[in-house]
């Protein structure tokens, strides 16, 4: 297990990769107010991303632009190939090929975990029930609770919640996965189950884009930090630089809170 | 001064009016005798005075004969040859008549009027507010009154009635509608709808088995209308049509042909819809408000279209939410159908409370009747809801 | 000036800002009218159609009916002949001068007019008691439910029934009538189902099977069945119920029926108060050594009720709504002195029925709306008092 998150972690990340997302100049405003300033990032396929900063500095805004949840009003968002308009078409290719994990897991409670996992695959994919079914379980074993498929996510703990709602993102076959804030709402014995799932994701190669607070994690798999005040990207860098050799007050700042 | 210690044998005594046990008993005594007594005074009273009165008891009026006429009677009815039982069914059937229509318009308007109250629409969202604010904080007896005095009644008379599109006449007599002659051929059409719905019901379970065989989706919707409205359209047109309608005429003095709806009812009707329609709105407004934005949220980023995650996601969790409070608002618009008696409309309150009572003087037996009557349909209801609830509570930990 | 020096670097995967970007007003404008307009009425195809359906509609009822109150309304006149289309020649709206005359009728009913003072101070007590109990900053509220609900009740019942040793001569309730029933019923069901639905709350929640039992047989049967129906009973049985000569009054009877159907209701809306108290409270109640009243009295109850407040006032509402149906038991409250007055051949024209309903319908929207938003004032502090 050590060796492989080391090797996650060591693993260059392949420049000549196609872009996976890229956000040129986006600005985003909540009525008046500027709540996305000018966002340039541009993300390779395989990269895994650590977002943090305080809480309004816009980083689950960012996020939630990236699979049209949130409208942008200045600048391009490119997801695979895919620019994200008003064109209806192309906000569903994007939301199918975009996984997402939000901070309240979000399942839903009148269905049983395994139709969770299946009623996408089923409605969106148009896939026979037989090998969603299929697809779903095999799914549920990589986040290690295939034994709760028939249960309601009302009779599961925060820490089983959180790894339906990704064994869910995965079953639509993702090429990019979006955390929100995925162990926020978790009670702390919890929160290892729901990371070692995403550093099990990590080494399969996926690219993620994490909004978390877990500095560990981010140490341990991301490729890249990237620090969020004020509506804007302050300062990114590999976790190593990022951690020991902060360059922006505010980043300064920022870690010595968190860090104590 | 002595202490006395209590032994160990023995459990320390208890005077025996502070024992709870003993306590709980003789209350429980002392409320069972004042009810007791309460029942036993009511009917000795109540004898007292029925003997003096030289009124009957017992249920035997059910079986004589009524003697008076009723307006609507949706089944057998002559003042002459019918019994006060037949009366009472009369009644029933009226309230019931009334209690049902009205449940379906005011389902109809209180979801319109509840989505629209959450509409993005500024105006759709206030013109609904309005509507709720203006309708639950009037008197539903005074928009009754208001209905059938102001509106129905002042109408114009037989001679100058309202023409209204399609056959319609309208004036202060009531509504009357065209009434439907179904020629020889319409039991062909009668048929074609029928095995319509059949085939949709038989399309839609192949199109579930097929879909999870294959994946693949049916239009449902367009392709039961097709079935259910379009084909015996066609086999209607191609038959030419085998159904007439035997309009309305105005008279001088009165109206032939058609159906005659009673102002009564019509006023009835439209007063219960309305109001209860706005409760109605509210009921959905917080069924659909009870469903968070992260289960869409959640639905979206799994590539549902709104469509589907309507019917899949929000429906479905609403619905739980919404069908209890209906359920009681539709027992509400039942009870409410006995403000009938103001504008009497024969329901079961007018005729039986009402006619039933003053002709007979038996009131206990009226009276319990009555209330019998509502009381099953309440507590059959509740029993329903609860069966209900207990299938579709959402399980938790 | 977006692509700065620095942004580039974000793809070479280190990159720290220098200057900070200052935030901007949006490119489209988020003010304005023609804004608002966009997003709020004109915002998709069919929220356009949405919105000429609405404006259509309105324009249909608005122009109506500000015809009928106010421009084509009479205002002057002695008699019918005011509001009469054929005599005055013109379209005519609401029949003011009817209301004018009929006014006192509307608030007093026959009451004695040399003693209508009495009614007033009535009015005025009544006033008094309910700023006192809503206002929440008003001193001594302790003493104002007590004034409320023990003192308002007795000395309204000797105001306005009179009592001969003092030298107020006993006006019969069969004068009675108008906006003085109205809130005399009201005000009983108010004052009467409130202790007694408590009084069933906890009995159903009691762990005495005969108290349980009877609480639950006595909510059920008045929840299950129609208001008219209740007033019938309390109109036509609870006479035979009693000896002859101790035969209640008219009013009396019809205000048994009310506080009878009231009570039910008020117990299910406190019982649900009572739930939502955490079981802690109880425990921590039973374990400082309170006995089972003294619990319930003073930490219990106070609890349950407030958080219940918002709930009791719209009870409330709908009890107040519901004083309109004693009309059916024969009961002049302020809709059947309408009904009596619009018939009156005096007054009788085309316009008079909903001149009248239009009267009664500003009184109850004024009082029902009232209440409502204070019910909705409270909710909102409540709520915001459980976040601190």
């Amino acid at each position: 297990m050590n060796t492989a998150t080391a090797d996650a972690r060591l693993r260059p990340t392949k420049l000549n990769t196609p872009i996976a997302v890229e956000l040129i100049g986006m600005n985003k405003w909540y009525g008046e107010f500027h709540v996305l300033r000018d966002i340039n990032l541009k993300v390779m396929g395989g990269e895994r991303i650590v977002i943090c900063g305080p809480s309004g500095s816009g980083k689950s805004t960012m996020i939630r632009c990236i699979n049209r949840l949130e409208e942008h009003q200045q600048g391009r968002i490119i997801v695979d190939g895919v620019e994200l308009t008003n064109d209806l078409k192309k906000i569903d290719e994007v939301r199918r090929d975009v996984g997402m994990v939000f901070q309240h897991f979000n399942l839903f409670p009148h269905l049983t975990v395994l139709e969770n996992c299946t009623l996408a695959p089923i409605w969106v994919r148009k896939m026979p029930k037989k090998e969603a079914d299929e697809v779903a379980l095999s799914y549920l074993r990589r986040v290690k609770i295939p034994e709760q498929a028939n249960k309601y996510p009302g009779q599961l703990s925060g820490g089983q919640q959180q790894r339906v709602a990704i064994a869910r993102a995965l079953c639509m076959n993702p090429k990019i996965m979006l955390f929100d804030e995925p162990t926020s709402a978790l009670d702390p014995e919890m929160v290892k189950e729901v990371l070692d799932t995403m550093v099990a994701l990590a080494m399969d190669g996926m690219t993620m884009l994490v909004v978390t607070h877990e500095m560990g994690f981010a140490r341990q798999v991301a490729n890249r930090v990237i620090f969020m005040d004020a509506g804007q990207i302050i300062e990114a860098n590999a976790p190593d630089e990022f951690f020991n050799h902060p360059q922006h007050e505010r980043t300064k700042l920022f870690l010595s809170q968190i860090l104590h | 001064m002595a202490i006395d210690l209590p032994t160990a044998s023995r459990p320390p005594r208890v005077a025996f009016y502070n024992d709870p046990k003993i306590r709980s008993v003789a209350y429980q005594l002392a409320l069972c005798v004042v009810i007791g007594v309460l029942v036993y005074g009511a009917a000795t009273n109540a004898i007292d005075n029925l003997e003096r009165a030289h009124i009957a008891s017992g249920f035997g009026f059910w079986n004589e004969n009524a003697g008076f006429d009723i307006s609507q009677t949706l089944i057998q009815y002559s003042s002459q040859a019918s019994t006060y039982g037949r009366a009472f069914w009369v009644g029933l059937l009226n309230t019931l008549l009334v209690a049902g229509l009205g449940v379906v318009f005011a389902t109809v308007i209180g979801f319109i009027v509840g989505i629209a109250r959450l509409s993005s629409n500024w105006l759709v969202a206030k013109a609904a507010t309005g509507y709720v604010e203006i309708i639950r904080n009037l008197p539903l007896l005074l928009q009754l009154l208001f209905w059938y005095n102001a509106v129905l009644k002042a109408l114009p008379a037989v001679r100058d009635s309202i023409h209204i599109l399609g056959g319609t006449v309208v004036n202060n007599r009531g509504v009357f509608l065209p009434r439907p002659i179904f020629k020889s051929g319409f039991g062909i059409v009668e048929i074609t709808i029928a095995a319509g719905i059949l085939a949709s019901i038989v399309f839609y379970l192949w199109a579930r088995r097929r879909q999870e065989r294959t994946g693949e989706q049916a239009p449902l919707l367009w392709t039961a209308l097709a079935l259910i409205v379009g084909l015996p359209l066609i086999v209607a047109a191609a038959m030419g049509f085998p159904v007439a309608f035997d309009f309305p005429e105005a008279g001088r003095f009165n109206i032939s042909g058609g159906i005659e709806v009673l102002p009564e009812f019509a006023a009835l009707l439209f007063g219960l819809s309305i109001y209860t329609a706005a409760f109605i709105a509210e009921v959905v407004r917080a069924g659909i408000l009870s469903v968070s934005r992260g289960q869409t949220e959640a639905a979206y980023s799994l590539g549902l279209r709104p469509g589907p995650t309507l019917r899949l996601i929000v429906v479905p969790q609403a619905m739980r939410v919404i069908i209890p409070p209906l359920t009681s608002q539709y027992l509400n618009l039942t009870k409410n159908s006995s403000l009938a008696v103001a504008i009497g409309y024969p329901d079961l309150v007018q005729v039986f409370t009402g006619t039933v009572l003053n002709q007979t003087g038996q009131a206990v037996e009226v009276v319990a009747i009555t209330m019998l009557v509502y009381l099953t349909i309440s507590l059959v209801t509740s029993l329903l809801m609860n069966l209900y609830n207990s299938r579709m509570a959402l399980v938790e930990r | 000036m977006t692509m700065a020096e620095g942004d580039l670097a974000v793809t070479e995967l280190a990159f720290v800002r220098r200057a900070m970007v200052e935030p901007k007003a949006p490119p489209v404008a988020t003010k304005g009218a023609l804004f608002w307009l966009r997003t709020n009425l004109l915002s998709t195809p069919f929220n356009i159609c949405l919105t000429i359906v609405i404006v259509l509609l309105l324009a249909w009822i608005i122009p109506d009916l500000i015809k009928f109150l106010v421009t084509d309304a009479v205002w002057t006149g002695d008699n019918r002949d005011a509001c009469r289309e054929i005599v005055q020649h013109r379209e005519i709206g609401a029949c003011w001068p009817f209301v004018w005359d009929r006014l006192p009728y509307f608030i007093y009913g026959s009451y004695p007019i040399a003693d209508r003072w009495r009614v007033d101070v009535f009015f005025l007590l009544l006033a008094i008691g309910v700023t006192w109990l809503l206002w929440l900053r008003a001193p001594r509220r302790d003493l104002g439910a007590l004034y409320f609900f023990v003192i308002l009740p007795i000395s309204s019942f000797i105001l306005l029934h009179g009592w001969d040793a003092i030298g107020l001569p006993t006006v019969d309730t069969v004068l009675w009538g108008g906006v003085l029933v109205t809130i005399v019923v009201a005000s009983v069901g108010i004052v009467v189902s409130l202790p007694i639905g408590i009084l069933l709350a906890l009995g159903r929640r009691s762990r005495m099977p005969a108290v349980r039992t009877a609480s639950i047989v006595f909510i059920e049967f008045v929840r299950g069945v129609p208001l008219v129906t209740v007033l019938f009973m309390a109109s036509v049985m609870l006479p035979l119920f009693v000896p002859e000569q101790f035969s209640p009054d008219k009013l009396i009877r019809a205000l048994v029926g009310i506080a009878l159907f009231a009570s039910a209701y008020m117990a299910e809306v406190v019982r649900a108060g009572l739930q939502a108290i955490p079981k802690g409270q109880f425990e921590g109640a039973m374990a400082v050594g309170l006995s089972y009243s003294q619990m319930m009295r003073l930490i219990i109850l106070p609890q349950a009720l407030k958080i219940t407040v918002p709930n009791i006032v719209n009870t409330y509402i709908g009890l107040f709504k519901d004083t309109t149906l004693v009309f059916i038991v024969g009961i002049f409250d302020l809709l059947r002195t309408i009904e009596v007055a619009r018939i009156d051949p005096h007054w009788a024209t085309p316009v008079t029925s909903t001149t009248g309903y239009a009267v009664a319908a500003i009184f109850y929207l004024i009082f029902c709306y009232g209440m409502s938003r204070y019910a909705h004032a409270t909710e909102v502090r409540l709520a915001r008092g459980d976040k601190r």
